[in-house]
């Protein structure tokens, strides 16, 4: 019954994996926005530029983890690779399981032009960030390995173009988004220089 | 720097002529004793307006934007800093048998202006002269001594009283102008003469150049004669007496700045224990230190932190774990941490947990990214306990604020407006409606001002009367007098 209930959620998730892919690649543009736009003549606040920063770290380590899932896990993988999807079973459940069908539109939209998310059945009506009711959650630490195996072999090898297929253009260039997706961690480390500059002078 | 007003002790006058107001607009019908929502927190405690202070212009100037509220020890004085750098000290009248039913008003006693905008040459940047945080001293002579401070610079100043002056100066005439020593014939002794009462505030004290980062925190201790102040990296311990050195008793900085990824947010002494004090981190905890263990207390005592929720993690987990003010409970068995969505107590002697969590705004959850974009996430809210320890009160947006009364776990919302300011209009608790049909009198979270924030209150230290800063008015509310 689990599985099954995966199986549906993961098809879900297909569906919303793009969106909230674009979701979280704005908040990372976002994030370097507000650290780049300190105020000029005022020292900027310590306690928000590190927030933003450890966020922006956050977002870019499910990044990189997504970039991990991209790639089809070769079945007869040794010893090694387990280990490393059981390293990685908690931040992928952070991951995956964060992402819900049905971002609230009003909430989104006006914010990020984004294109409108698909309205997927049985979507919550919380937002993209925030995490839904226990249903989907629960004992989400506690999965066997067999359930995250599944998860893998289910993902499909296109996402990448999946990813890409509906950007709104007018939003996004191209360039940024695969910048985004592949020189994330430059663009943290920009962010992170720009902060340590600051306080460097200090 | 030497600001004064005149105060004029004719209080009666100021007291018929409220009279005369409160009279044309009676109170109205009875009050049921129990209203549910309204409820009684501890013998139907209901809450009133009292005054309101500062303009009602629509534009605010930026000035005059309260940031920092506090009573003092015994209540008498309620002081408030703005972003210009004013200090304004309230005082409250005596009590007068001839109205019962109003209780002691607060008047303006001294204004002045404490911290100046300053420029630091080196960084390029300008060092501004908001007023982060004021701290009374305890009164131990017939003056009064606060503690004020802006982001780099802490200020003792003293506030005292003069209803006497010298007169009869032999070199000088009455307007203090030199006299001829030719046409000084006799010599007389100068008497003290009685004048109209001023208030004077005179700076005794600068603590400068002591912070790199930015001051969040001041505390006195109990022994009256150190206090702290903790920036943003680091907490020093002062001696009053003493303004060219501090000593460093916390300090988080990492060799390698770019491996920062935790601050300071705010630090409180013990009330009782002057060996003891907390500070909170943008990371959810809480350290509590004890100077006696080590000169430097980076090492922590205690180490207050709750587990995080994995059903709720999101991106902004970690925004919004962020401790934005942390306070001991006047029985020092407690400490109380604000965080963007709630408010815990912790027990001094539990570390895994906090004892009681409650929930300032929960409706707010699924805004997270709006309130990220708008930099509303990043708002500092204090909180405050009432002199029992039993109620804690906290602000939110739209002008709300909230209370908890921590024995009955009954709740009430409360606004700061200007709709609600009749003379002893008791307040009606207020309800967000988070989804589906909004009842009449709710407000839908979507309608929320966010500009309208209260971040600033304060509690008297015995009595149920509560200063609450909105923007740039300050209101002041008290329970209900039968």
């Amino acid at each position: 019954m689990f599985a099954r209930g995966l199986k549906r959620k993961r098809a879900e998730d297909e569906e919303a994996a793009p969106a909230y892919s674009l979701q979280r690649q704005s908040l990372l543009d976002m994030s370097l926005v507000k650290l780049q736009l300190c105020h000029v003549l005022v020292e900027p606040n310590l306690c928000r530029s590190v927030l933003i920063t450890n966020t922006d770290l956050q977002i870019q380590e499910e990044m990189t983890q997504d970039g991990r899932w991209c790639v089809p896990v070769p079945q007869t993988a040794g010893r090694a690779s387990r280990d490393l999807l059981v390293s990685t079973e908690i931040l992928c459940c952070c991951a995956w399981e964060g992402v819900h069908p049905a971002p609230d539109p009003g909430d989104l939209a006006s914010e990020f032009q984004v294109v409108p998310a698909v309205q997927a059945p049985g979507g919550s009506p919380g937002g993209v960030w925030g995490r839904d009711g226990p249903r989907e959650n629960r004992g989400s630490f506690h999965k066997s390995l067999d359930q995250i195996f599944e998860t893998l072999e289910s993902q499909s090898p296109g996402a990448v173009e999946e990813l890409f297929s509906d950007v709104d253009v007018s939003y996004y260039d191209l360039d940024a988004v695969l910048t985004g997706m592949l020189g994330g961690a430059k663009l943290i480390q920009d962010g992170l220089d720009l902060v340590v500059d600051i306080l460097v002078e200090t | 720097m030497v600001g004064w007003r005149s105060q004029s002790r004719d209080l009666q006058q100021d007291a018929i002529l409220a009279d005369r107001a409160s009279s044309q607009d009676p109170l109205g019908s009875p009050l049921p004793k129990m209203i549910p929502g309204i409820g009684a927190f501890t013998q139907d405690t209901l809450w009133c307006f009292s005054q309101v202070k500062g303009t009602m212009e629509t534009g605010t100037t930026e000035a005059d934007i309260i940031s920092t509220v506090e009573f003092n020890h015994t209540g008498e004085l309620l002081a408030t800093g703005d972003k210009g750098g004013r200090v304004v000290i309230f005082q409250r009248e005596q009590e007068s048998k001839n109205q019962v039913h109003r209780r002691g008003e607060y008047n303006v006693y001294s204004t002045f202006q404490s911290h100046e905008p300053e420029f630091d040459y080196l960084k390029s940047l300008e060092i501004e002269e908001k007023i982060n945080k004021i701290r009374w001293l305890p009164q131990q002579n017939a003056a009064y001594f606060l503690l004020s401070t802006n982001d780099k610079t802490v200020k003792l100043w003293k506030v005292s009283e003069r209803d006497k002056r010298p007169e009869g100066y032999n070199l000088k005439d009455e307007e203090g102008r030199l006299r001829d020593p030719a046409t000084i014939t006799t010599l007389r002794v100068p008497v003290l003469r009685p004048m109209d009462l001023m208030v004077e505030a005179t700076p005794r004290r600068v603590f400068a150049n002591a912070h790199t980062y930015h001051i969040n925190s001041i505390s006195v201790n109990s022994d009256y004669e150190t206090y702290m102040s903790a920036d943003d990296l680091r907490i020093n311990l002062w001696n009053f007496e003493i303004t060219n050195q501090s000593f460093n008793i916390v300090d988080i900085k990492p060799a390698n700045m770019e491996e920062l990824t935790e601050v300071i947010t705010a630090a409180e002494f013990h009330p009782h224990h002057c060996n003891t004090f907390v500070y909170s981190s943008s990371k959810g905890t809480i350290r509590l230190c004890d100077m006696r263990a080590s000169a430097l207390c980076d090492r922590h005592t205690k180490f207050f932190e709750e587990p995080e929720d994995p059903s709720n993690r999101s991106f902004f987990s970690e925004i919004i774990s962020s401790i934005s003010d942390v306070k001991f409970s006047h029985s020092g068995r407690y400490i109380m941490t604000r965080d963007y969505l709630t408010v815990k107590v912790w027990d001094l002697n539990m570390e895994n947990r906090p004892i009681e969590t409650y929930q300032v705004h929960d409706y707010l959850r699924s805004k997270l990214c709006s309130l990220y974009e708008n930099d509303c996430i990043f708002d500092k809210f204090e909180c405050v306990w009432n002199g029992s320890d039993s109620v804690i009160m906290t602000g939110s947006y739209n002008n709300f604020f909230r209370m908890f009364d921590r024995n009955t776990k009954r709740d009430v919302t409360l606004e700061a407006s200007r709709e609600n300011s009749k003379p002893r209009a008791i307040l009606k608790p207020r309800k967000v409606c988070v989804g589906g049909k909004r009842r009449k009198d709710e407000i839908s979270v979507d309608s929320l001002d966010f500009s309208k924030k209260i971040l600033h209150t304060a509690w008297h230290p015995s009595e149920n009367i509560i200063a609450v800063a909105a923007t740039n008015n300050l209101y002041i509310f008290q329970d209900k007098v039968n």
